[in-house]
């Protein structure tokens, strides 16, 4: 426990003394805020109809009209920032080769991979609880439900998590940092629409392509809802892409 | 304190280190010497618990490096041949942090820090990031990192190479000062290194061993002829000739105004020598023994040359 922390602390340190993580939570949070800004605009021209015409008030619901579509957003830009945020994890430390320094320490594989983990996850829990900003305003003029906002954040932060575990796999499979990122970029973006391909697909492949995907999973999350079945799919997701990253690096050092 | 038996280390079709067997004394400081790609950096971190060997035994301060990797580590210090520091890092965080990975007790990692940070002469610089210093001063941090656990055993990978003369010098002082309790593997493929810094050495080639001993040993059981060379004033062809006469000599040879006058191993002739130039005034300038040189021999040493 007490080596994961070391390294965990390192890694956000490094992430936090060097331009890196300021660039992106701020890139991230600029272009959360110009989505919320839009969608915000829109929901108001809406409201204004709806003041008209009450056959439009049904539907005038902020939740669904700009939480879900927000989340969603939020959730492609972290498909574009999370290969950024992990790409250096272990390709930088081989190509510095400062993975001699770790891998000749009383540490294990795991504690360096769950460590570097967590410090990536610490960063994402930044960038989703600085867009909390937006919530509480929208609780201050509005009036939202707070479940299924919960429920939206809760959702980023898993499939997040995912998106890292698949980048440190990536990371970990080459001294490259771009190549490192294309790949991860490449990898989630071809998950996430996989669905795409249930319909050609016939009996059972629909279910497995439809199951695999992260947009069937994350369509459930925008509109609030969570199932178990969503947790268990991004935990798995998360487990799996460590445990290659695990298998990758012992190879290389047994090879 | 450093026992190695056939180790072997295939990396697929290429063999980089072929049965290798050799031993390291307690408190002595050893040189693992060979020219580029003789297997040094891969016997090292064969030792360290980086890389596994194809076969073989080795083990270090007690611990077998295969079946005890958790408990080697924490007894050793390693300075790998490209330093691992994080050029982000103050010095001081640095080495926080390698105190840390290092399982040093957070009550002493402290003292643990300040006093390495003294021992490699880092205290002007501790609170700068590593990208700012100089070589001379990163490679100082790379063998602080490899004290910060107080280690029995120090490998260290080139530790003076891509440093001007000054530090050269300064950074063998400093590996001397560590000497004591501690046993030391230092690799090099520069024979002054060792000369100057080791009390025997293991030399290796293309991954076999060529020979090893202590340093005396090694010169000793290579010293095949002894002899000294003579700078005269006169040098005629003559003199040569005349020097030929003493008895007991094996070989002369002539350069300028040069000599060079071999006799078997076990006799001294330099009586006799300083004899024959006073009586024909030949005019004695300088005088020196001939030592066998020791880049010569280890060149031969190296081309397998010389049997063990």
């Amino acid at each position: 426990m007490k080596n994961i922390w070391a390294i965990c602390k390192k890694e956000v340190k490094t992430y936090f003394t060097s331009p890196i993580a300021y660039v992106l939570i701020t890139v991230f949070l600029v272009l959360v805020g110009f989505f919320f800004y839009s969608l915000v605009w829109w929901f108001n021209n809406y409201s204004f109809q709806a003041a008209r015409d009450p056959a439009y008030l049904q539907q005038l619901n902020i939740n669904q009209m700009v939480f879900s579509p927000l989340f969603h957003n939020i959730s492609i830009i972290l498909l574009l920032t999370i290969p950024l945020l992990t790409m250096r994890l272990f390709a930088e430390e081989k190509k510095r080769q400062t993975d001699e320094l770790l891998y000749t320490s009383p540490i294990s594989v795991n504690q360096i991979i769950i460590g570097k983990y967590a410090a990536s996850l610490f960063v994402l829990l930044v960038m989703l609880l600085l867009t909390g900003i937006l919530s509480i305003l929208t609780f201050a003029y509005g009036n939202p439900e707070f479940v299924p906002i919960l429920n939206g954040y809760l959702g980023l932060f898993l499939m997040g998590a995912a998106f890292i575990a698949v980048g440190i796999f990536f990371s970990s499979l080459t001294e490259n940092q771009v190549v490192a990122a294309m790949l991860t970029f490449g990898a989630l973006l071809l998950f996430w629409i996989l669905n795409w391909a249930a319909g050609s697909a016939s009996g059972m492949w629909t279910d497995v392509l439809n199951y695999l995907s992260f947009f069937q999973h994350f369509d459930d999350l925008t509109r609030g809802i969570l199932d178990t079945t969503d947790i268990v799919y991004y935990a798995s997701f998360s487990f799996f892409g460590l445990f290659l990253a695990h298998s990758v690096i012992q190879s290389r050092r047994w090879r | 304190m450093i026992e190695v038996e056939n180790l072997l280390k295939k990396y697929g079709e290429l063999v980089a280190v072929k049965d290798l067997s050799f031993n390291v004394e307690k408190g002595k400081i050893w040189g693992l010497l060979g020219p580029n790609a003789a297997g040094k950096t891969t016997t090292m971190r064969i030792l360290t618990g980086y890389l596994p060997a194809t076969d073989g035994r080795a083990s270090v301060a007690g611990f077998d490096v295969f079946k005890e990797a958790n408990e080697l580590k924490k007894t050793i210090g390693y300075l790998p041949e490209t330093l691992p520091l994080y050029p982000e890092m103050t010095v001081h965080s640095f080495l926080d942090f390698v105190a840390e990975i290092k399982q040093t007790p957070a009550s002493r990692r402290r003292d643990a820090v300040e006093e390495v940070i003294d021992t490699s002469g880092l205290r002007e610089v501790s609170g700068r990031l590593i990208k700012n210093i100089s070589r001379g001063f990163k490679q100082r941090v790379g063998i602080a990192q490899a004290l910060i656990n107080d280690p029995q055993v120090l490998i260290l990978d080139e530790p003076t190479i891509g440093l001007d003369p000054a530090q050269i010098i300064e950074i063998r002082k400093l590996i001397k000062s560590l000497k004591g309790e501690r046993t030391i593997l230092l690799s090099t493929h520069i024979l002054a290194e060792m000369t100057q810094t080791c009390d025997g050495a293991v030399i290796i080639n293309e991954g076999n061993l060529m020979a090893s001993g202590s340093l005396e040993d090694l010169t000793a059981s290579f010293k095949e002829k002894e002899g000294v060379v003579i700078k005269l004033r006169q040098h005629g062809k003559e003199i040569a000739s005349l020097l030929g006469k003493i008895p007991g000599v094996a070989r002369i040879s002539q350069k300028n105004d040069e000599f060079t006058v071999e006799w078997g191993k076990g006799k001294d002739l330099r009586d006799e020598i300083t004899k024959l130039i006073m009586d024909k005034e030949l005019g004695l300038m300088e005088m020196r023994p001939l030592a066998m040189n020791i880049e010569e021999l280890y060149l031969k040493i190296i081309s397998g040359g010389v049997a063990r």
